[in-house]
């Protein structure tokens, strides 16, 4: 729909059509019909919004401030520009999620700077900028810190790129700074120094997030910051700041609703151990902890005071075991969300069964995932604890290195609500290992059971009947990704003509080929992207499908020493920006 | 006292007598986790042809996949790098490690590690320079830690400061108290102090 200039039309309430139907569009003023949907927030409903016809569309779209684009090349800044005038705020993701896992090149792309140009011409009121897995360049820091004097907010997820210099940018000129959060963007060349530069009267921060800063900070200058924020309420530090060091920031902000401690392992004396300890008494507003680096038993109970109110607690930093695990539990009786080291094991996860009635998401991570030894970690036994203690489970991600049908079936028996159910066996094509069969029934049981799951992990080892089983049951199913499984093309199929609400598709190393791929022609146009790597795809059925369907960017990345016949990796995506002009030489755009 | 050993079990012929479930000449590390180039590669035309000959390949891969004990797969399991630990070696049997502080000087907090996941001295101070962000640099008897700009050193049963790399490695790994990395001037006096 060509966007149309602005224009108001009002027009009386009895100028209705010659056979009596009214047209309610011309009923409404646009004033009216710009402040009604001024209200709308989420994205998906105002793209539902501007479908319904030109006027709706066109206020729609001026009264759009927040911009989401799950796939930065499915759209190109200038189409953005043209549509939308009035952004305040802007959400970008770019790589693929198995970029995460360090399977795309280097410079694969994802680049921000373009988009940055475009938004300091078209939005020059630019507040707030989410990216998630984008490269952002220290040259784009200067560029967003002096483009836009409203900037208020910048969030880096899995960012890489940028070094101390362009953090540096930020801080000195963005004087109107609450929020600052790298979070997971570990970048090797990223200094601490660019915490020293805000400027002496700088006040406004609110969320200061660089957990994993791999650099230390100066704690001078962090502690004249904390203590000049009044208004900090997220405060999340890396290892570098030790125990005796937080207790001073904790005086200085006794509000935070969330925390990320440092370092958890210092010799303090008697009187810096009660120190902290009323420092954390003192923070009843705590609501999120994270950090807790080399916590041990003797100084977790420090914590206890401030534990009351928790509600997500995040110890993936934290290696404990289960008897540690245990007597901290006892003290969070509200949590909602818990993340945990497997070295607590499955007793250390009955305790979260016994403790955590509220629980609605766990995360259990590795702490060895090389580690082939079968003895540690957890099993399907921690799980079925979990499940029979925390009826609200809605997310899990848990990383085992056994399992059974069994066990899954009765943990879905108990949990029907699950919204995302990530199951990852780390040995691939691992059967069942009591009954020695496929993992087939588990899966099934969780398609057929959890009626509301949009996000599904599979593993283990599985045949096409799972997939089968996913494409007859998992009709809110968005998001599948998928290791080392299925028997044949009919699996991908299954899924591809099940799940009518699928958006986000990822392979690795299954038996698929072209003809499960360009099953899915119709589909992923409908869908946000394909990923597949390692499956039986040539270059001529990518290239096949890239000729029948024009509007999908189909791109391949040549795995070194693999022959000219291979697609090794295989990204598919919609877009109507037409193929991409930034991709490197080994990524080739068919 | 290794060489003694291994001359008495090779008298003995140990290993052909041992019970074991496996089939003789399997390996004990049985589970093997495929790497990503044995994932079944179905030649071009047979998959031009028809899809369905990926269960074949998907069987004969399997058959010819050798055990590869440690062998990993890129990316796989999907974990984050920012999670695996870099800095805090594998606390796998935490009952039984032998943890250590380190301690550098001029720097702020301490560390620990576990002296019992490394296999030897080459392998201990590259985690110390991970870790710490600094190099060590050549180790020689007489010299110690020449030219670098760090020296490590430890702290032994008796109280004594030592130069790492003094002792053999599994004398280091049961007298060793605590570690110090300190600057390489002030290391000059602690070398060859056998």
């Amino acid at each position: 729909m060509d966007p149309d200039p602005k224009k108001s039309k009002f027009l009386p309430s009895n100028l209705l059509n010659s056979n009596g139907s009214s047209h309610p569009q011309s009923l409404f003023p646009d004033e009216v019909l710009e402040k009604v949907l001024s209200l709308i927030d989420s994205h998906k409903d105002r793209n539902s919004v501007s479908l319904v016809c030109k006027d709706w569309y066109n206020a729609e779209r001026w009264t759009r401030s927040n911009l989401f684009i799950g796939n930065c090349y499915s759209v190109s800044p200038e189409i953005v520009a043209r549509r939308f005038p009035k952004i305040k705020s802007v959400r970008l993701k770019g790589k693929p999620r198995f970029s995460d896992f360090d399977m795309l090149p280097r410079d694969w792309g994802a680049n921000v700077h373009s988009w940055l140009v475009m938004f300091a011409k078209a939005y020059p009121f630019l507040e707030e900028l989410r990216l998630k897995r984008m490269t952002v360049s220290d040259q784009s820091m200067e560029l967003l810190a002096k483009s836009f004097p409203h900037f208020r907010a910048l969030s880096l997820s899995s960012c890489d790129g940028f070094t101390d210099d362009g953090l540096k940018a930020i801080t000195t000129h963005c004087g109107n700074l609450t929020e600052l959060d790298i979070r997971d963007s570990v970048t090797v060349d990223v200094g601490g120094g660019w915490l020293s530069c805000f400027p002496e009267d700088f006040s406004s921060l609110e969320i200061l997030n660089f957990s994993s800063l791999n650099s230390e900070v100066s704690f001078e200058a962090l502690e004249k910051l904390v203590s000049r924020c009044r208004s900090l309420r997220v405060l999340k530090v890396n290892e570098s700041i030790t125990l005796d060091q937080l207790q001073r920031l904790l005086v200085h902000a006794p509000l935070l609703t969330e925390l990320g401690t440092g370092s958890f392992l210092q010799e303090l004396t008697p009187r810096q151990y009660e120190d902290i300890e009323s420092a954390f008494g003192n923070s009843k507003n705590l609501q999120v902890l994270s950090g807790l680096w080399d916590a041990t038993s003797f100084y977790l109970p420090v914590l206890y005071g401030a534990c009351s109110g928790l509600t997500f607690l995040n110890l993936s930093d934290a290696v404990l075991q289960s008897g540690e695990l245990a007597k901290l539990l006892a003290h969070c009786p509200n949590l909602r969300r818990l993340w945990v080291i497997d070295t607590v094991e499955d007793k250390g996860l009955e305790a979260v069964g016994s403790s955590c009635p509220l629980l609605e998401e766990l995360r259990v991570f590795p702490v060895d995932p090389y580690d082939l030894d079968h003895r540690h970690g957890v099993s399907e036994m921690g799980f079925l604890a979990v499940s029979r203690g925390c009826r609200k489970l809605r997310y899990v991600l848990y990383f085992c290195r056994r399992m059974t049908n069994a066990a899954v079936v009765t943990i879905v028996q108990n949990c029907p609500d699950f919204t995302h159910f990530r199951l990852c066996i780390m040995n691939p094509r691992q059967p069942d290992y009591l009954t020695n069969e496929t993992m087939d029934e588990a899966f099934g049981a969780v398609a057929k059971t959890c009626t509301k799951l949009r996000r599904l992990s599979v593993s283990g080892l599985l045949t096409d009947t799972t997939f089968e089983y996913i494409g007859k049951y998992a009709k809110n199913l968005e998001t599948l990704s998928v290791a080392f499984a299925g028997s044949s093309d009919r699996g991908m199929q299954c899924v591809l003509e099940g799940c009518p609400k699928l958006r986000k598709l990822e392979i690795r190393d299954c038996p698929f080929g072209n003809a499960a791929l360009l099953s899915g022609l119709k589909k992923y146009e409908m869908m946000r992207s394909l990923w597949m790597s390692s499956c039986n795809l040539t270059m001529k059925g990518c290239r096949l499908l890239a000729r029948e369907m024009p509007r999908l960017n189909v791109e391949v990345i040549k795995d070194k020493g693999s022959d000219e016949i291979q697609a090794d990796k295989v990204y598919v995506y919609r877009s109507v920006a037409g193929p991409r002009q930034d991709a490197p030489p080994v990524v080739l755009t068919l | 006292m290794e060489g003694m050993i291994m001359a008495h079990e090779s008298d003995l012929n140990l290993k052909a007598t041992e019970l074991r479930l496996g089939l003789p000449g399997t390996d004990e590390c049985e589970e093997m986790v495929s790497a990503a180039k044995n994932n079944k590669r179905a030649s071009p035309e047979s998959v031009e042809e028809s899809g369905s000959k990926g269960t074949s390949a998907v069987k004969s891969s399997e058959h010819e996949t050798a055990p590869a004990p440690k062998a990993q797969i890129v990316g796989w399991p999907p974990v984050r790098s920012y999670r695996k630990n870099n800095l805090q070696p594998k606390k796998i049997e935490s009952e039984s490690g032998i943890y250590v502080k380190v301690s550098m000087d001029g720097a702020p907090y301490l560390r620990k590690i576990d002296l019992k996941v490394y296999k030897g001295y080459p392998e201990l101070l590259k985690a110390l320079e991970t870790m710490f962000k600094l190099t060590i640099g050549e180790y020689s008897e007489r010299e110690g830690y020449k030219g670098s700009e760090y020296a490590p050193a430890y702290e032994d049963k008796d109280g004594d400061l030592m130069l790492v790399g003094d002792v053999p490695w599994d004398m280091f790994m049961s007298s060793c108290k605590r570690l110090r990395i300190m600057k390489g001037s002030e290391a000059r006096g602690l070398g060859g102090a056998l």
